[in-house]
């Protein structure tokens, strides 16, 4: 886990690196720390998970993909493993998880996001996994999403 | 530049959705790559974020990994009360998106808590405030985050 130092580290970064020459010396300078153990530290935090990346955050709306599908799927238990990891890697793909399903409303127990610029795009998507995952499916569906009532991101405390 | 990305923003916008080196000199070593000037990427990615089209420039924590827990939650809102029950998930902390969808679930949040034990308590919260009851869909395994789009 993720020490106290680390925390304040990734308190302090969360909301965006630096934008400048140095930037891991500029987070070590107003944290007192050096600029090498904080390099450390994030590789460190990259390697263990708790970091998942560090790069680019796009606006999925500013960049023009407004259209987005929750795609659902019901397969075998015994199957879903395998067709997951394989819907999974599609390039399209954002997040594929299993989860449970609640019946009688919702069979579904994989979850795939897919996005794109107009309605034809993530139908096409939806379809390229439909063709993968072929007669395992048991059931589908699609959730477009019509509006967004919230977002913030996902703050941790120091 | 505008507020619409030009050919180059694109390109590193695909360039930098993860990967960004950890060393001393991080955007010369990606200037070095993409064949730019190291201040050219510092400044077009700075005006990216000022301009919103990236939410921000930085690392993506994994919450759980960090001792928190996210549960996808989902409401079958009657429609007449569909921007009441908006608004009360607006205002409890613990919901950090919710989006309206298509189908008889037709509102999809995401709890987010400190702790694991937090999800119980702030679904509760969510079906006190509305009377309605919560499916919980937590994450049982996740094959692949790629999070990353084209540009």
């Amino acid at each position: 886990m993720p020490d106290d130092t680390d925390r304040r580290l990734l308190a302090a970064v969360q909301a965006g690196l630096p934008l400048v020459r140095e930037p891991y010396r500029a987070v070590a300078e107003r944290l007192g720390l050096d600029a090498a153990d904080v390099m450390a530290r994030l590789e460190r935090l990259l390697a263990s998970g708790a970091v998942r990346r560090i790069g680019a955050v796009p606006n999925h709306y500013r960049l023009g993909l407004i259209h987005n599908g929750m795609t659902v799927w019901d397969v075998a238990d015994a199957e879903v493993d395998r067709l997951g990891a394989a819907v999974g890697a599609l390039d399209f793909v954002t997040h594929c998880y299993r989860r449970p399903r609640a019946l009688p409303l919702w069979p579904y127990n994989l979850f795939a996001m897919v996005h794109g610029r107009t309605a034809d795009e993530i139908d096409d998507k939806r379809a390229a996994i439909a063709r993968l995952i072929g007669d395992a499916c048991r059931a589908s569906d699609m959730l477009p999403s019509t509006r967004i009532l919230k977002k913030t991101g996902l703050r941790i405390g120091a | 530049m505008t507020a619409t990305p030009d050919a180059l923003d694109r390109r590193l916008i695909n360039a930098l959705q993860g990967g960004f080196p950890i060393v001393p000199r991080p955007f010369a070593a990606v200037a070095d790559a993409l064949g730019l000037d190291e201040d050219e990427v510092i400044g077009r990615i700075a005006h990216l974020v000022e301009v919103g089209i990236l939410s921000r420039f930085g690392p993506m924590l994994d919450a759980e990994r960090l001792g928190g827990a996210v549960c996808l939650c989902a409401l079958a809102v009657p429609a007449e009360r569909f921007e009441a029950v908006a608004a009360i998930l607006a205002d409890l902390p613990a919901v950090a998106h919710n989006y309206e969808r298509r189908h008889a679930l037709n509102m999809w949040f995401v709890l987010a808590t400190e702790t694991p034990a937090g999800i119980e308590a702030a679904a509760r919260a969510v079906e006190a405030a509305t009377g309605l009851t919560v499916a919980r869909f937590p994450k049982e395994r996740e094959y692949f985050i790629g999070m990353r789009v084209e540009a």
